[in-house]
């Protein structure tokens, strides 16, 4: 199965905004260390190396893309 | 502290009074007598090659370094005659715990299920080991070990390889038709034919300490992530024959091993590991370790085997194991070579497989080390969440990594003949057989080891007898006169229906599978794993 990536949230706002809350009055040490648990907490749930991999790929080209963005600025 | 444990005399050797022009014609020489090398020699002399064995040393046995071997190991050595005797002084042992800080993340076993000769790993100090390969080649002629000779040039020609050899009274050279390099990390055969042994280096330093003190520890595997008497780093305690506890201590990059290695700075730190220091060391060694592999295992006429071949970090039990599968691999094959049964080119098929089980080795020990010495915050962030989540979830204490040992590769081979029937489990081709008893005390590795190993064809019987191609051992479960099925063990293992036959490899590696096979599907098998076409 491939990386799904349309909307699988029937209230997505409210998926966001729980990953927000979370990170509330963390330090952002504590936020990275929290960060760190929930990947791996939900790349297990997830359980599929090759969505896992898919998804890591698009993480991954968003950041590149966001820097030339800035090279080009 | 370290010394010998047997020591051996050089004896002048006829070959040596040759003139330089007319050297003796060998047909084998191996370079190295540690346990790769001893135990190919011996696999090679038990298929009737006679083997010329150099070693430039005269003793074995400074240091324990090598002390887990695996059920694969020792099935190896069952074949050579040799496991009994490593069996009884080793150190039997399945169970692994992994403590975080104070207390147990979790336990693991090896080898949970019956049915087995062997276990899953033993522990024995590298000397004894060595010592009884030794003795066991002191009952085969065939094999001729040359102590303090030591190759110091190595000439390719086109039918042979010339070798100068260096020894107490003068120097003198060989012939061999093929040259086997066992000669270790440091292997002087590797620069001799100009390979580069390229990696990656871990700056992250570990002690090893040997210590011989009587304990109430159970024989298990324990490994400790950031423990109380050695905070933020890791630890690994193990038990070994005649009182003696490997420690392995991971200290920092930049401690200097010179002042590390004194004892009288190593002594408080295991002191405050073991909450005494009623113990006397045997060996304290300190070392950085790298994972890397040639490019290529065979250049010409010699073969590399072993650590000189490639090289791992210790946790996991992959350097001398996985050494000791080149020899079982590459001996049967050398064999047919020499005896002109395959063409040269099966001996290819020895690098591909290897050298895709050093990968294999490679990145799990690589995975392990950097799990044990993060390379980033991220990473050792990384780590963290996972020890943490360890103490509540399952699928975290998986993802601990205190190393995960030695299990045989499985082959993508040019040798093996995919399967072209149904199968739900049983080791598919390019997998190595599985045990099981087919008596009381008697086990499956038995009967395929006795009468030589040669090609094995293991048959459930249906009735009809299923015959063996030439020259191949038949090893038939059920029917008259065939082998019987206790525990209903080895049907289950091998998803076995009446009429299912596995073709198995000199090395006990499946080349093929069948449901009531045609005499030429196993013909064509055969002919496919014995690299005739």
């Amino acid at each position: 199965m491939p990386l799904s990536t349309s909307s699988n949230f029937a209230r997505p706002d409210d998926a966001f905004r729980a990953v927000v809350e979370a990170h509330r009055g963390l330090t952002d040490e504590q936020s990275a260390d929290f960060d760190a648990a929930l990947v791996l907490i939900l790349a297990n749930h997830i359980g599929d190396i090759d969505v896992l991999r898919e998804a890591i790929g698009l993480a991954k080209r968003r950041m590149i893309d966001g820097q030339q963005q800035q090279q080009q600025q | 502290m370290a010394q010998a444990k047997s020591q051996f005399g050089y004896r002048r050797h006829p070959d040596q009074d040759r003139p330089g022009q007319d050297p003796a014609e060998h047909a084998v020489v191996v370079v190295g007598a540690g346990p790769v090398g001893l135990s190919l020699a011996i696999d090679l002399a038990q298929r009737g090659q006679r083997v010329v064995l150099l070693d430039d040393a005269d003793r074995i046995g400074e240091g324990s370094r090598a002390i887990c071997f695996s059920k694969r190991s020792l099935e190896y050595w069952d074949r050579l005659g040799v496991a009994d005797r490593m069996v009884a002084k080793g150190v039997v042992w399945s169970v692994g715990r992994i403590f975080h800080g104070e207390s147990q993340l979790y336990q693991f076993n090896l080898l949970p299920e019956d049915g087995h000769k062997r276990p899953a790993f033993i522990n024995l100090q590298q000397y004894y080991a060595e010592a009884y390969l030794v003795d066991r080649i002191g009952d085969l002629p065939d094999i001729d070990l040359r102590w303090r000779n030591k190759v110091t040039a190595l000439e390719q020609r086109n039918d042979s390889v010339a070798l100068t050899i260096e020894t107490p009274e003068g120097a003198y050279r060989l012939h061999a038709q093929y040259v086997i390099a066992c000669d270790g990390a440091r292997s002087s055969l590797r620069q001799m034919v100009g390979a580069e042994f390229a990696g990656q280096v871990f700056e992250d330093q570990f002690l090893i300490a040997d210590v011989k003190m009587t304990a109430e520890f159970p024989t298990e595997r324990w490994f400790w992530f950031d423990p109380p008497f050695h905070a933020g780093r890791s630890a690994l305690l193990h038990r070994q024959p005649d009182d003696v506890w490997r420690i392995d201590l991971q200290l920092n990059r930049y401690a200097d091993p010179v002042v590390e290695k004194k004892p009288e700075n190593v002594r408080p730190r295991i002191a405050r590991m073991l909450g005494h220091d009623k113990f006397e060391f045997e060996w304290i060694s300190l070392y950085k370790f790298q994972c890397r592999r040639m490019d290529r295992f065979i250049h010409g006429r010699v073969i590399f085997a072993g650590d000189s071949a490639h090289q791992v970090s210790p946790f996991g039990a992959r350097g001398a194991n996985s050494g000791l599968e080149d020899a079982e691999n590459l001996s049967w094959k050398l064999d047919r070579v020499l005896r002109g049964a395959s063409p040269a080119s099966l001996l290819e098929s020895y690098h591909a497989e290897r050298s895709m089980a050093a990968d294999e080795n490679i990145r799990e020990s690589t995975r392990s080390t950097d799990f044990m010495a993060p390379n980033s915050h991220q990473e050792a962030r990384l780590r963290k969440a996972v020890l943490s989540l360890a103490k509540e979830t399952e699928f975290g204490k998986r993802m601990v990594n205190g190393g995960r040992l030695s299990v045989p590769c499985s082959y993508e081979s040019p040798l093996s003949s995919p399967d072209a029937d149904a199968w739900r489990g049983g080791p598919s081709p390019g997998c190595s057989m599985l045990d099981a008893p087919v008596a009381e005390q008697a086990y499956l590795t038995d009967a395929f080891r006795k009468g030589g190993t040669d090609f094995a064809l293991l048959s459930f019987s249906n009735g009809a007898v299923i015959d063996p191609p030439d020259g191949v051992k038949d090893i038939r479960i059920g029917g008259e006169g065939g082998l019987a099925d206790p525990s209903g063990l080895v049907a289950k293992r091998y998803d076995a229906e009446p009429g299912t036959a596995y073709l198995l490899r000199p090395d006990g590696y499946v080349a093929a599978r069948f449901r009531n096979p045609t005499r030429e599907a196993i013909a064509a098998a055969l002919s496919r794993a014995q690299g005739l076409n």
